[in-house]
């Protein structure tokens, strides 16, 4: 860094020389949540993996309380911790995951991964500290990322965005829908869910032989 | 230095309340259970009808062994019972018990989106134990618990929804200002959704699944013993109060009443929940256990759709007033 980006920094907001508390709990904050993400990708162990996968998103709503925006910080908390993680959970307990390490819990993949891992990173960290250079957050004065705050912007200036995400949303969950009533061709029951009408006819004309491919893990 | 012991004080009221008033809902489910039943129920600890039971059970507890078993995950089984029980704890920081800013421990902005994420989490803590116990009791306890918690968490955010709507805040004494009495009848099929969908969240029965003492012999809890066993317990009883004390302020009006809403306004929150307590422990001793298909059923084609109308009936009159 030049100097002249050191004056110009300088001038136009705090610099990072003198951080104040809330900047060294962030930094902190921050080291923790990388642990736990680096810890998530690297045990052997299926459920810790989940469960340190907790410690990390945890660790981003703190980031985010922080950063004054208390509104994203629970619903970080919601979906999350809440029901993603849940869900994970689940997951993992139908799949009867062991106690202890899982042998089979490494792939060849891994460097492979972690060139994706750090190229996704440094692009993240470019775009945001090429957006954000100069940008700082007023941390002693009034709440920022307050509900109002949020909701007026969201709903105001990104209101498009916002509603063509729910569109995705909605073809994802028709999508689920779709795989979890996909019929078994060779089954030949026509009250099964999904079987209807002309589909139903279909399979029942064609010669019944058996597919043990179709019957597998879903 | 007056702000920290402002705080400090805040803090230790707040714990006092999460101590003593899941024993009080224990003490008064032991007697009412017992009265529903034909029987007297405790009466000897401490003399008079037995009010001690619940402090001589604790100490019955604390004096047990503490055993972990040989093939558990050691330190998420230790860990698990803090984990389920926290999560009430904070979300008692943010429930106000009467009008001002001096009757609730710590105002949040976000005060309903707070209470409900938290409480969501305190689930992991039976995730944790159902997973790392080591039992297949356990496991199924825990499979239950999270298939259930996905199942009824959408229906309870859905009904809170509607109040924030009909407030146009999320902030819990925010709602509470703006609450009229004719916000009684028009949120009335949010409350009752909202109640249900907390009860199977506390896996209390009608909806006790998950732990099914007869059948899968208390699920994720079939391994723990003493002090642990006491502290998953505390924290359904914690459960139960913070899940009448939130329906108390979204649905009944918290601490307004009919009367006297300046001095005996924490007297009307306690009361109303109070009564919502006395419910559930009523609905323990009148309604058999739901199956699990029948829980999943009444989730996903009952509770919702009736949270999803009573979301739509609530922007209509919202825009009709305005």
């Amino acid at each position: 860094m030049s100097p002249a980006v050191l004056t110009l920094a300088a001038t136009t907001g705090p610099g990072f020389l003198s951080p104040t508390g809330v900047e060294i709990a962030f930094a902190l904050v921050g080291l923790a949540t990388l642990g736990a993400a680096a810890i998530t990708v690297t045990t052997k162990q299926l459920v810790h993996a989940a469960l340190w996968l907790v410690v990390a998103l945890g660790g981003i709503a703190v980031e985010y309380l922080l950063l004054t925006a208390e509104f994203i910080a629970w619903v970080q908390v919601l979906i999350y911790l809440g029901s993603v993680v849940v869900l994970l959970l689940f997951g993992l307990m139908l799949t009867k995951a062991p106690i202890g390490p899982s042998p089979d819990a490494d792939s060849g993949n891994r460097p492979i991964a972690l060139g994706v891992a750090v190229v996704a990173a440094a692009a993240l960290v470019w775009v945001v500290v090429d957006a954000f250079r100069t940008t700082w957050i007023d941390l002693d004065g009034p709440v920022q990322g307050s509900t109002k705050v949020s909701g007026e912007i969201l709903f105001r200036h990104w209101v498009l965005p916002f509603e063509a995400l729910s569109v995705l949303l909605l073809a994802a969950l028709i999508g689920a829908i779709v795989l979890s009533h996909r019929t078994d061709p060779a089954d030949p029951d026509p009250a099964a869910p999904g079987a209807t009408g002309l589909n139903a006819r279909a399979t029942a004309a064609r010669p019944t032989a058996p597919r043990p491919t179709d019957k597998g893990p879903r | 230095m007056n702000d920290a012991l402002d705080v400090a004080l805040r803090l230790v009221l707040v714990f006092a309340v999460f101590l003593v008033l899941p024993l009080v809902v224990g003490q008064t489910e032991h007697k009412v259970m017992a009265h529903m039943q034909g029987r007297l129920g405790p009466m000897y600890a401490g003399g008079f009808h037995g009010w001690a039971q619940l402090v001589a059970d604790g100490v019955k507890f604390a004096q047990k062994e503490d055993v972990v078993p040989a093939n558990a995950d050691r330190r998420i089984f230790q860990l698990a019972p803090a984990v389920a029980l926290l999560p009430y704890l904070l979300v008692l920081i943010v429930i106000p018990l009467g009008p001002g800013k001096g009757a609730v421990g710590q105002v949040i902005d976000a005060g309903l989106f707070f209470a409900l994420a938290v409480m969501g989490v305190g689930v992991l803590g039976s995730l944790m134990a159902g997973w790392a116990s080591a039992n297949k009791f356990s496991l199924l306890g825990g499979l239950r618990t999270a298939a259930q918690l996905l199942a009824y968490e959408l229906p309870m955010l859905l009904a809170a929804a509607s109040v924030a709507m009909a407030a146009g805040t999320v902030s819990l004494p925010g709602i509470l200002e703006s609450f009229q009495w004719w916000w009684l009848p028009w949120q009335i099929v949010g409350a009752v959704v909202f109640f249900t969908a907390g009860l199977a969240e506390l896996q209390r029965p009608p909806f006790d699944m998950p732990v099914a003492d007869s059948e899968i012999i208390f699920g994720a809890y079939t391994e723990y013993t003493g002090l642990r066993f006491a502290l998953f317990l505390l924290a359904e009883y914690a459960g139960i109060v913070v899940l009448c004390a939130l329906t108390t302020v979204l649905f009944l009006g918290g601490w307004h009443g009919p009367f006297g809403a300046d001095g005996l306004g924490w007297v009307w929150t306690l009361l109303k929940v109070a009564i919502l307590a006395f419910v559930v422990i009523w609905l323990r001793v009148s309604y058999p256990r739901l199956r699990e298909d029948q829980l999943q059923k009444l989730a996903w084609t009952v509770l919702i759709p009736l949270a999803l109308a009573q979301i739509a009936l609530t922007g209509i009159v919202k825009v009709a007033i305005q």
